[in-house]
């Protein structure tokens, strides 16, 4: 298929560059998304990262994949493979905040520090003592 | 050549595997769990594809489409079940859901 991207460009072929671009940017952005989910600090967060495995890493992937196929019928099913995580990722990702929400997850800032529970304590004695 | 290429690919796609299923053990609550799940799912779908084009039988794709939809299917249905309690009833009401 499209015989000419198999025309040589240096050490490679023309499709093994583009599989190589697209492979490593995936390579690239899976092992950054599965960072940020293993290392954000709550749910809403983590679902950033796992947005980015979704979509940029699995994307690049596959496409990466569709230059080295060498019949049309594979090219058809890695899209139909793309299309369906395309649409399906953010669906999930949309029902499981729901869930999470309905679940009791606080979406806001983070509680407050210790320290700082020590100074309002502090605070709570005083006025307490003076009623 | 091109091994090598889809031999980068399955390991990125393991690394990035390993790393949401220690999430996935760790996770505080159960929805840290399912989304790390859902992840591991998302890669496992681009695993069977890439081990399909380093074995030379790129059939393998069927699967993993396959694969895809079940994962869909597989988290919406628990993401149901831990929002309303229940996969046969809708909130309220005594009818037969959609599922």
């Amino acid at each position: 298929m499209l015989e000419f991207l198999h025309t040589p460009v240096g050490p490679l072929a023309l499709n093994d560059w583009i599989s190589w671009f697209f492979i490593l940017g995936g390579a690239f952005f899976s092992i950054v998304g599965a960072l940020g989910i293993v290392r954000l600090p709550d749910v809403f967060s983590r679902m950033h990262g796992a947005g980015m495995v979704d979509t940029a890493g699995i994307d690049m992937i596959l496409i990466g994949l569709m230059f080295q196929a060498t019949e049309w019928i594979v090219v058809v099913k890695l899209g139909l493979i793309l299309l369906f995580l395309f649409f399906t990722s953010p669906t999930t990702t949309f029902a499981l905040a729901r869930a999470a929400i309905s679940g009791g997850v606080n979406p806001g800032p983070k509680r407050r520090e210790p320290h700082q529970l020590k100074d309002q304590k502090a605070q709570e004695e005083t006025t307490s003592s003076n009623t | 050549m091109s091994t090598a290429m889809f031999a980068v690919a399955a390991i990125a796609v393991l690394i990035a595997m390993a790393l949401s299923m220690v999430r996935a053990f760790v996770g505080p609550t159960v929805f840290d769990r399912i989304l790390a799940v859902n992840v591991s799912g998302t890669l496992t779908v681009v695993l069977i594809s890439v081990y399909g084009f380093l074995d030379g039988r790129p059939d393998f794709l069927d699967i993993a489409l396959l694969y895809a939809l079940i994962n869909f299917i597989g988290t919406i249905a628990v993401s149901k079940y831990m929002k309303f309690g229940s996969l046969g009833h809708p909130h309220d009401s005594n009818d037969e859901g959609d599922v």
